[in-house]
């Protein structure tokens, strides 16, 4: 139990405090993320030390110059965002087939089923890849694209805990007084199956901030000048040896934010489901 | 997977013919190339014309390069088998081990710390580690090389000293998709390891004065492994996404690679072949998975036996 409420804390207060800082991006530093002057007097500098304009950079600068203590909190904006909506698409999508099927019985169940299995053994990198390269590769895309090919095992998850619902007599009661199909799905189903769906969620949070990072990493996501903690990584790549901060510090920002949504997940996990962990 | 490939190509924006000529290409030209890759036909037909020649083994001719496709993928499907098959075995081999310790001191200061150990490994994106063992053992301590399969050299070596360049250059990919593969096993072990000692006859073998290592080795372990087994087909597809990014950070020439950057210069033959290829290499590890699951649970043999 105490483990539990550890991890819960743990991963709520890293979360809340990346968040946070995200949203409050203009007020925890002065410099902007684009902000380029000198760029030959002001690239790489080493973290903690001020350029020749006075300006502190706690995390350095970039080969342009530009802080990287300011581009790591405005990319947690569009990492952050990305992820979260991302997650949000493929929720609805994994609640929605999760409880038809199982509310549903006989063909449409085992078509749900046998579609959900289909796209969880596809390589999702490779479906990813696929997906983003064809189209213009853009933050909006790599939201849609995470969305929907993330759905598989909130569904999986949801339909067994729907399963076991409508088992229940208090399901059999609802349809003996007249309720119709839908109306047990809505009011009966459905909110009992948020539980699994919000332990999916916030382990599929981590998971799609690292896809988005790849994808931009690879340079089929977030396109420049926009910048998420990918796109950061990408740059930070070519100078690995002069310069090793620029990876650095994206790389265990993104690390930090999938770790607490995997304390999060796994302790809501025990607390849903307490005969695991 | 591959129908579906086939048509997301196709549906898609971007044009082979016009990045392969150029902006300024004549209209007329254009019309030809495309009549010549086969273009111009409906969808269906292209789709069915691929296919037979897929299964005839004429997978045609890269759109880039002009080389036969059939020849890129040959080269790389091995090398992907590789390195993701060598990690496969280190994780389950290394990971098992570790979740084992963690279930039997479980809740203990060492427990502790490689639950965060892991929990930590297996939130680092793969092509971010991957850069970070490149940074210390590449640039910064100069032991391994950092990308490619073989040196420059490799041809003129003996053959001891071939295998040897070999094996440096896998190290570092290895490595890296190893050491994340480990997390995930052992995360799932342990869990499993401490669902099967609240099992009942356990508290039995316990009550017969079996003693405690015993009882870990031989009935909790044992069972635990049944699941552990399954997961190794459902982790295929996550192993082969790992292997996707391990190999464009360190230019493994294996089918992740050749697939990331056909899918950039829109090489359809290419994605497509090595789209199907990869499909082709989850399914088989499945069923090898699944075999491997009989194996270790006489139940499961009885089911299927009949």
């Amino acid at each position: 139990m105490a483990t539990r409420d550890r991890r819960l804390l743990a991963g709520g207060l890293l979360l809340g405090v990346v968040v946070l800082l995200a949203l409050a991006a203009p007020l925890v530093t002065s410099i902007s993320p684009e902000t380029t002057r000198d760029v030959v007097a002001t690239r790489f500098l080493q973290p903690w030390s001020t350029d020749l304009h006075g300006v502190f950079h706690l995390l350095g600068t970039d080969r342009l110059g530009r802080d990287v203590w300011a581009r790591l909190l405005y990319g947690a904006r569009l990492s952050l965002g990305v992820g979260a909506l991302a997650v949000l698409i493929s929720s609805l999508l994994g609640v929605g087939i999760g409880a038809l099927a199982g509310a549903s019985r006989g063909a449409v169940r085992t078509t749900l089923l046998g579609f959900t299995d289909f796209a969880l053994a596809l390589p999702r990198v490779v479906l990813l890849l696929l997906l983003a390269a064809l189209w213009q590769p853009s933050a909006v895309l790599v939201v849609i694209v995470l969305g929907i090919t993330g759905w598989m095992s909130v569904a999986r998850l949801v339909f067994g805990e729907a399963r076991n619902i409508v088992a229940r007599p208090f399901v059999d009661s609802a349809r003996a007084l007249g309720s119709s199909r839908l109306r047990i799905l809505l009011a009966h189903i459905l909110p009992n199956v948020l539980t699994p769906a919000l332990v999916a969620a916030s382990l599929g949070f981590g998971n799609a901030i690292m896809l988005e990072a790849g994808l931009s990493f690879l340079g089929v996501g977030v396109q420049p000048p926009a910048s998420s903690w990918g796109t950061m990584i990408a740059s930070g790549r070519d100078t690995l040896v002069n310069a090793p901060w620029v990876a650095l510090a994206p790389g265990v920002a993104l690390v930090l934010v999938v770790v607490a949504s995997t304390l999060l997940g796994d302790a809501l996990q025990d607390a849903w489901d307490p005969r695991r962990g | 997977m591959v129908a579906l490939t086939f048509l997301l190509l196709h549906v898609a924006p971007g044009d082979p013919v016009r990045r392969l000529l150029g902006p300024d290409a004549a209209p007329g030209l254009i019309a030809a190339q495309r009549q010549a890759l086969g273009l111009d036909r409906p969808l269906p037909v292209q789709f069915a014309a691929w296919g037979a020649a897929f299964v005839r083994g004429d997978w045609g001719r890269s759109i880039a390069t002009g080389e036969p496709v059939r020849t890129m993928i040959g080269r790389a499907w091995p090398r992907t088998v590789e390195l993701a098959g060598l990690s496969l075995l280190l994780s389950y081999l290394i990971g098992i081990g570790v979740g084992a310790v963690q279930a039997a001191r479980s809740r203990s200061a060492l427990d502790t710390g490689l639950s965060v150990t892991t929990v930590t490994l297996f939130a680092m994106p793969s092509y971010w580690l991957g850069l970070m063992l490149v940074m210390v053992f590449a640039y910064g301590l100069r032991w391994l090389p950092a990308f490619g399969a073989s040196g420059l050299d490799a041809d003129f070596l003996p053959p001891g000293a071939r295998l040897l360049d070999a094996l440096r250059h896998l190290a570092l990919p290895l490595v890296t998709l190893t050491l994340i593969g480990i997390a995930g096993t052992a995360r799932f072990v342990r869990a499993a390891m401490l669902d099967v000692r609240g099992e009942p006859f356990i508290t039995v073998a316990a009550a017969k004065g079996i003693p405690g290592h015993r009882v870990l080795l031989h009935h909790v372990l044992r069972n635990a492994l049944v699941p552990v087994v399954t997961l190794l087909g459902l982790s295929l597809p996550a192993l082969f996404s790992g292997a996707v990014f391990v190999e464009a950070i360190f230019a493994w020439p294996g089918v992740g690679r050749v697939l990331v950057e056909a899918v950039q210069s829109r090489d359809y033959p290419v994605v497509m072949a090595a789209t199907a290829v990869s499909a082709i290499l989850v399914v088989a590890g499945n069923f090898l998975a699944e075999w491997l699951a009989a194996a270790t649970d006489p139940r499961l043999r009885q089911r299927a036996a009949p």
